[in-house]
């Protein structure tokens, strides 16, 4: 029998008027990747914020590894292991990659200090970076920021990654190469919920995907089927349903 | 590859040959600073002690601007609870002027956690006027206790200031001694700090809050521990400060301008964000006071477009200017990962 690892729980968020979130439910077991595609301002971030920790849901909640984590901190959830990427790389843009490495590897997953140098080291071979380690954050490319927010998400040991469009902005080869890693973390027994625009890279990753729409589950199941949903075909790529 | 292949084939390096370099400079230094009292003229003495003082209270200013995000406009609070604590416990509880003045500050650092409760709901801006705030409902406070001089102030009774040293020149020199220990304490806390695993957290947290939250850094904890560590050290430099002045008075201890604004002044010019800045910060302001000394309030006029323009073209201060353009780190805070022939410098 599979263990579930996240349950979301008709969870609702509005900011003012606006309903980010609308009831949503949602159940994760171990080692399973979710993809989660819909269309700007469907709500997909405000949810991975929902369930790492940066928002607090309205009503619903949110069980992680069997605990009700609804109102824990973020900090907290790291340490229980979600594990987070952003859409916009958050850089700490004046240290070296190898240090941003550390301070999750650090704190995310409470060891000491020296302890954590080999694992950031071999995240550092996984995710292609080695070679970056001593360069400053702040200098490098897209896709190698976008690497070392993956990196550094892997450094807090996480049992589930979120990763927010990471494959936004690369060109094919670049993308080509992130979804080699990112299938390497989920083969390594990784859990993942991945957002992205950029289907077919998500296609080839994910077991299961949802569809989101004005904060609302348009769909969920075998990523073939929702793709030849009507209804998510109309909403996601503007081809009528009719 | 196996974590034994990865010892063999890589180290983690923390000093440079500049901060080798720099570890040598600053001996040599520490040891003419050491030396001074028996050379120099007593005002030079005073010049050093108020360096000094001006030193450790840039450290601190930095360590919560710098690297916690937490811009106070209201350190003048604990330089000035860390004088009146000083009198409190020299006159009134007989404790030796010199233990006072660091008692000062563990007494300082208390206050200071209900004072973060309050000022800590505040973000931004509004922290900065909360600090400013609080400093003055101390100083008002404080002009109502009549005990300890109300609103004129009070002097240290000379009974108290012969516990010192017998003469002036003892206690001139137990003073400057003092002061050096408070300013080598100053650095020495920030550089262990940073170099800790709390100082990966700071560094984190200067470089981008969400970021610092989501990698599982505690950044209420990390904030608090700064303001309390900064607020105790300040107190002891507020001791230190009104035991060379010998009196006290609501608004020299609670001054916003001596205390504060030029302590921001002198970080913003040195660089924030660095231990390297406030120490060249500390220079520059002692050399341009030294140079506009006789002109008056052009003085003050003269900082301020310093400021702005260091603000407006170099943000990261002159230490940012040089470390940029020489890669120089003269603190071995960084972490390098070292194996040859494979790592971009």
């Amino acid at each position: 029998m599979q263990n579930t690892l996240l349950e979301i729980n008709e969870v609702h968020k509005s900011f003012g008027s606006f309903k980010v979130t609308d009831g949503i439910t949602l159940s994760l077991n171990q080692g399973e990747a979710l993809g989660i595609i819909g269309p700007n301002g469907a709500g997909k971030s405000t949810l991975f914020n929902l369930v790492a920790g940066g928002l607090k849901p309205d009503r619903g909640s949110i069980r992680f590894n069997g605990s009700d984590v609804t109102q824990d901190p973020v900090f907290k959830r790291c340490h229980y292991g979600i594990g987070r990427s952003y859409q916009i790389p958050h850089p700490f843009a004046n240290m070296s990659v190898f240090e941003n490495l550390l301070v999750g590897a650090a704190f995310g997953s409470g060891r000491k200090e020296s302890d954590c140098y080999d694992p950031c080291i071999e995240i550092l071979q996984r995710t292609g970076l080695l070679k970056k380690a001593n360069k400053q954050a702040g200098s490098l490319t897209l896709l190698e920021r976008k690497r070392l927010e993956m990196a550094r998400a892997l450094a807090t040991e996480p049992k589930l990654l979120l990763l927010d469009e990471i494959a936004g902005g690369l060109t094919e080869e670049e993308c080509l190469q992130l979804v080699d890693t990112v299938k390497g973390i989920h083969a390594s027994g990784t859990t993942i919920i991945w957002i992205e625009h950029i289907v077919h890279a998500l296609l080839s990753v994910v077991d299961r995907l949802m569809v989101i729409d004005f904060g609302r589950k348009l769909d969920e199941g075998d990523p073939k089927r929702v793709m030849n949903n009507p209804k998510v075909q109309e909403i996601y790529m503007g081809i009528s349903a009719e | 590859m196996s974590a034994i292949e990865q010892m063999e084939k890589y180290s983690v390096a923390r000093s440079t040959t500049a901060s080798k370099g720099a570890a040598v400079v600053s001996a040599f230094i520490l040891i003419v600073l050491i030396s001074v009292p028996f050379w120099a003229a007593r005002s030079d003495l005073r010049t050093v002690v108020e360096f000094a003082y001006y030193l450790s209270l840039a450290q601190m200013w930095n360590l919560l601007a710098g690297y916690a995000g937490l811009v106070s406009v209201g350190q003048q609070a604990f330089v000035g609870l860390g004088g009146y604590m000083l009198f409190v416990l020299a006159i009134y509880l007989n404790v030796p002027p010199i233990a006072a003045v660091f008692l000062s500050g563990g007494i300082v650092a208390l206050i200071a956690i209900p004072t973060a409760l309050t000022v800590f709901r505040l973000r931004g801006a509004y922290f900065a006027i909360g600090t400013w705030v609080v400093a003055e409902v101390f100083r008002l406070g404080f002009a109502q206790i009549s005990v300890l001089g109300g609103g004129s102030g009070q002097s240290l009774p000379a009974t108290i200031v012969r516990e010192i040293g017998s003469g002036r020149s003892e206690r001139e020199m137990i003073i400057y001694f003092t002061a050096l220990f408070i300013a080598v304490l100053s650095v020495g806390i920030v550089y262990w700090l940073l170099r800790s695993k709390h100082g990966l957290a700071l560094t984190a947290i200067r470089d981008s809050e969400p970021a610092s939250g989501s990698l599982g850094v505690n950044m209420f904890k990390t904030k608090l521990s700064v303001y309390v560590l900064a607020a105790g050290v300040t107190g002891v430099v507020g001791g230190l400060i009104f035991l060379q002045k010998l009196r006290i008075s609501p608004e020299a201890a609670f001054s916003v301008q001596d205390w504060t604004a030029a302590v921001i002044f002198i970080v913003v010019i040195g660089g924030i964000g660095t231990i390297e800045g406030p120490i060249l910060g500390t220079l520059i302001y002692f050399v341009l006071r030294g140079l506009l000394a006789d002109y008056g309030s052009v003085y003050m006029i003269v900082l301020g477009i310093v400021a702005v323009v260091v603000m407006l073209k170099a943000p990261q201060g002159v230490w940012g200017l040089l470390a940029n353009k020489y890669n120089l780190y003269l603190f071995p805070l960084r972490r390098r990962l070292d194996r040859k022939n494979d790592l971009e410098r």
